[in-house]
C-alpha cells in the first residue's frame, strides 16, 4: 500500500477520520494545531462536524455530551490546554462515555513552551482530575503509531467506555514522516445500548456520576475499579528491542524510545549488552514487561524529557530489585544518542571501547 | 373513579425533593407539560445542571444527561451535533449558568446553538446553602454576604436574559415568574414557544423563570413570594425581552 508524507498531528486526524469519528470539537494550542485544522478542513467532506469551542473546558464537554449519544468523538490539546480538560476527563471517566483525547505534550509548568516534552506523565497516567479515575493512554513514537494508534484508542473507548488518551509530543505531532493509511481492522464492540437519544420504544435512559448515598457511591467505585483491574490485565503494550540476552535496559517512551533505540545499536557495537523496553500503554503502565528481566539485568536507565516521572513506574515494576537511573532532558530539549550512551556507562562503570 | 388531576406524562412519578415553597416543582411541571402537549418526551434529552435540580434527571420522563456544573450548554450542544434532529434542553440554575456557565452560555447563544435553555433564578446559590450569586439584589444577605450585597465590592446583579438577548443567536428571550396563576399561564406559554423555537431550527432560546428559595431565603412559602414579587421583579425586566421576526410568527 502507498504511503503518504504527513505531519504527526495530521495522521492522527486522518485516522480519526477513517476511524468513523464524525464530531471534533477543539480548541487551537501549538503544537497541537495541525489536528483541528485538518480535521476543519477534512471531516466536513466526510459528512462530519468540526466545532471550535470558546475554550478548552468547552470543547471536553461538548465531547461529553455527544460521547452520551454513542457518537465516536475526539478533542486535541497540548500541555496547558490539556490541564482545563482534566474537569471534563474526570467527568467522561465517571460516566464511562468512550472519548479519544490527544495530548501534544509541550513543556511546563505553566505556559512553558512549544518544545517536545513528556512532562505531563503523571498527569496523564495518574489521574490529573479529581477522583480515583485512570485513563487508558497510548504513547506512539513515530507518525505511523500516531496514525495506528488512534485507530486503536477508538476501539479501546468503545470495548471499555472509557476515555483514551493519545500523549505525544511537540516533536512527534509536527515532524512529517511517510504513513500508511490503513483501513479500520475489524472489531467485535460492544453495543453502545446505554447511549441516550429519545426514548422512543424503550425505558428512559440517565447518564451521569451523581452519588449523595455514600453506600451507592462505594458501589460505583468497585465498579470502576473492577474495571481498571481488567484493563490492567488485558491491554498492556510495549516493545522489547534486544531484551533478550540484555544485561542492561533503557526503557523510554514515544520520541525517547525512539532515540534509545539508536543508542541500543550503538551500544551493541561496542560490546555492550544494552536491551530497551519501550512502553505503549503508559496506563496501563506494561509492569509485565519486566517480569522477565527484572532477575537478569544488571541495571536499568529510564531516558525521560522531565525530571524523573515514569522511572518510579519502573523501579515498581522491578520491585526496586534492580538499580534504575534517569537520563533526562526538559525544557523542549531531546537526550542524544551520545549522551544516553555514556550517561548508562558511567552509571554502571561500563567501558566504551570507542569514544563516544 | 375518574381522574381529573395528576401528574403530565413529562414526568415521573419520583416525588419531588425539592424543599416546601420551592417553586422548582412548579417550573418543572410547566416543562412536562410542554413536553407531553407537543408529543416530543421521546425525542427529547435533557440536560441536568449542578445544584437543586442536579437530580432533575430523575424527575423528567425523557432521556437526560448530568453535566458538570455550568457546562450543561457545552454538553447540550455536543448532544445537540451529534443529533440535530432531536430535542435537546438545559435545566440549569443562575448559578450554574450565569456565574461558572457563563462562557459557555454566552456562545451557545452566538452560535444559535437549536437547544433550548431553562434558567431559573431563584437569587442565590440553594443547594450549597444559600450564598450570593450573581444575581443576588442589592442589600441581599446570604452566607457570603451576611452584611447584604455591597456592590461597590461585588457589582451590580447581572440580569443574564438581557445579556443573552443582544446576541444575534438567541432567537427567543423571555423573562417570566411562578408566583401567580397568571404569571404560571405565561410562563408556560414563553417554555412551549421556546420549544417550539427549537422544533424550527430558528436558534437559540432562553426562558428565565424567577423561582424561590423560602429555605435559603430564611422566609415562609408564602412570604417567599411576596419577597420575590417585591424585590426580584422589579429589578429583573420581565416579558418577552426578544422574538424575532421568525419567532413572533410562530
Amino acid at each position: 500500500m502507498s504511503k503518504v508524507l504527513m505531519k504527526g498531528n495530521e495522521a492522527i486526524a486522518e485516522a480519526a477520520i477513517r476511524s468513523d469519528c464524525r464530531l471534533f470539537f477543539g480548541y487551537p494550542i501549538t503544537p497541537s494545531t495541525e489536528i483541528v485544522e485538518y480535521l476543519s478542513k477534512h471531516l466536513p467532506k466526510a459528512g462530519g462536524t468540526v466545532l471550535q469551542g470558546e475554550d478548552e473546558v468547552a470543547s471536553i464537554n461538548m465531547c461529553y455530551g455527544a460521547a452520551t449519544t454513542g457518537a465516536r468523538v475526539m478533542t486535541a490539546s497540548s500541555s496547558p490546554g490539556f490541564s482545563l480538560k482534566q474537569e471534563g476527563m474526570s467527568y467522561l471517566a465517571a460516566a464511562e462515555l468512550p472519548v479519544v483525547v490527544v495530548n501534544i505534550n509541550r513543556t511546563g509548568p505553566g505556559l512553558g513552551g512549544l518544545g517536545p516534552a513528556q512532562s505531563d506523565y503523571f498527569q496523564s497516567t495518574k489521574g490529573g482530575g479529581h477522583g480515583d479515575y485512570r485513563l487508558i493512554v497510548l504513547a506512539p513514537s513515530k507518525g505511523q503509531e500516531m496514525y495506528d494508534f488512534t485507530m486503536q484508542a477508538f476501539d479501546l473507548a468503545d470495548k471499555y467506555r472509557n476515555p483514551v488518551l493519545i500523549l505525544a509530543d511537540g516533536f512527534l505531532g509536527q515532524m512529517m514522516e511517510p504513513v500508511e493509511l490503513k483501513e479500520r481492522p475489524p472489531a467485535e464492540l460492544p453495543k453502545k445500548d446505554w447511549a441516550v437519544g429519545g426514548c422512543r420504544g424503550r425505558a428512559k435512559r440517565k447518564i451521569a456520576s451523581y452519588a449523595l448515598t455514600n453506600e451507592v457511591g462505594e458501589a460505583h467505585c468497585k465498579h470502576w475499579e473492577a474495571k481498571y483491574a481488567d484493563i490492567r490485565d488485558k491491554e498492556q503494550y510495549w516493545e522489547n528491542f534486544y531484551t533478550d540476552d540484555a544485561e542492561y535496559l533503557l526503557v523510554g517512551y514515544g520520541t525517547c524510545g525512539r532515540i534509545a533505540k539508536s543508542v541500543v545499536l550503538n551500544a551493541r557495537r561496542q560490546g555492550i549488552k544494552l536491551g530497551l523496553i519501550r512502553p505503549i500503554s503508559l496506563w496501563p503502565f506494561p509492569e509485565k514487561a519486566f517480569a522477565d528481566v527484572k532477575n537478569k539485568v544488571k541495571g536499568i536507565v529510564t531516558v525521560e524529557m522531565n525530571a524523573g516521572q515514569m522511572i518510579e513506574d519502573v523501579k515498581l515494576a522491578v520491585e526496586c530489585r534492580v538499580p534504575v537511573h534517569l537520563c533526562h532532558r526538559q525544557g523542549g530539549m531531546l537526550p542524544s544518542e551520545t549522551e544516553i550512551l555514556n550517561f548508562t556507562a558511567q552509571a554502571f562503570n561500563l567501558a566504551l571501547p570507542e569514544e563516544v | 373513579m375518574e381522574r381529573v388531576f395528576g401528574r403530565p406524562k413529562g414526568l415521573t412519578e419520583l416525588p419531588f425533593h425539592y424543599c416546601p415553597g420551592c417553586t422548582h416543582g412548579v417550573i418543572h411541571r410547566l416543562i412536562g407539560e410542554v413536553l407531553e402537549e407537543l408529543d416530543i418526551i421521546e425525542e427529547t434529552i435533557g440536560v441536568a445542571p449542578v445544584g437543586c435540580a442536579g437530580f432533575s434527571l430523575d424527575f423528567f420522563s425523557c432521556d437526560f444527561v448530568g453535566a458538570a456544573h455550568g457546562r450543561a450548554q457545552a454538553v447540550a450542544t455536543g448532544i445537540k451535533r451529534a443529533m440535530p434532529d432531536k430535542m435537546v434542553f438545559t435545566y440549569q440554575g443562575d448559578g450554574d449558568i450565569a456565574a461558572i456557565g457563563t462562557a459557555h452560555a454566552i456562545h451557545a447563544a452566538a452560535r444559535g446553538e437549536k437547544i433550548t435553555a431553562i434558567m431559573v433564578n431563584n437569587a442565590v446559590f440553594g443547594m450549597t446553602g444559600g450564598q450570593m450569586a450573581p444575581t443576588t439584589l442589592s442589600g441581599q444577605v446570604t452566607t457570603t454576604s451576611p452584611y447584604g450585597r455591597d456592590c461597590d465590592i461585588f457589582g451590580a446583579p447581572i440580569d443574564f436574559p438581557k445579556t443573552i438577548a443582544t446576541l444575534n443567536g438567541a432567537v427567543y428571550v423571555a423573562a417570566v415568574s411562578v408566583d401567580s396563576p397568571k404569571n404560571i399561564v405565561q410562563a408556560k406559554k414563553a417554555i412551549k414557544k421556546a420549544f417550539q423555537v427549537q422544533q424550527k431550527g430558528l436558534g437559540f432560546a432562553l426562558v428565565s423563570v424567577l423561582s424561590t428559595c423560602p429555605t435559603n431565603w430564611g422566609l415562609s412559602p408564602a412570604d417567599s413570594i411576596k419577597w420575590l414579587q417585591d424585590n426580584m421583579i422589579p429589578i429583573y425586566q420581565m416579558g418577552e425581552l426578544k422574538a424575532t421576526e421568525e419567532v413572533k410568527a410562530l
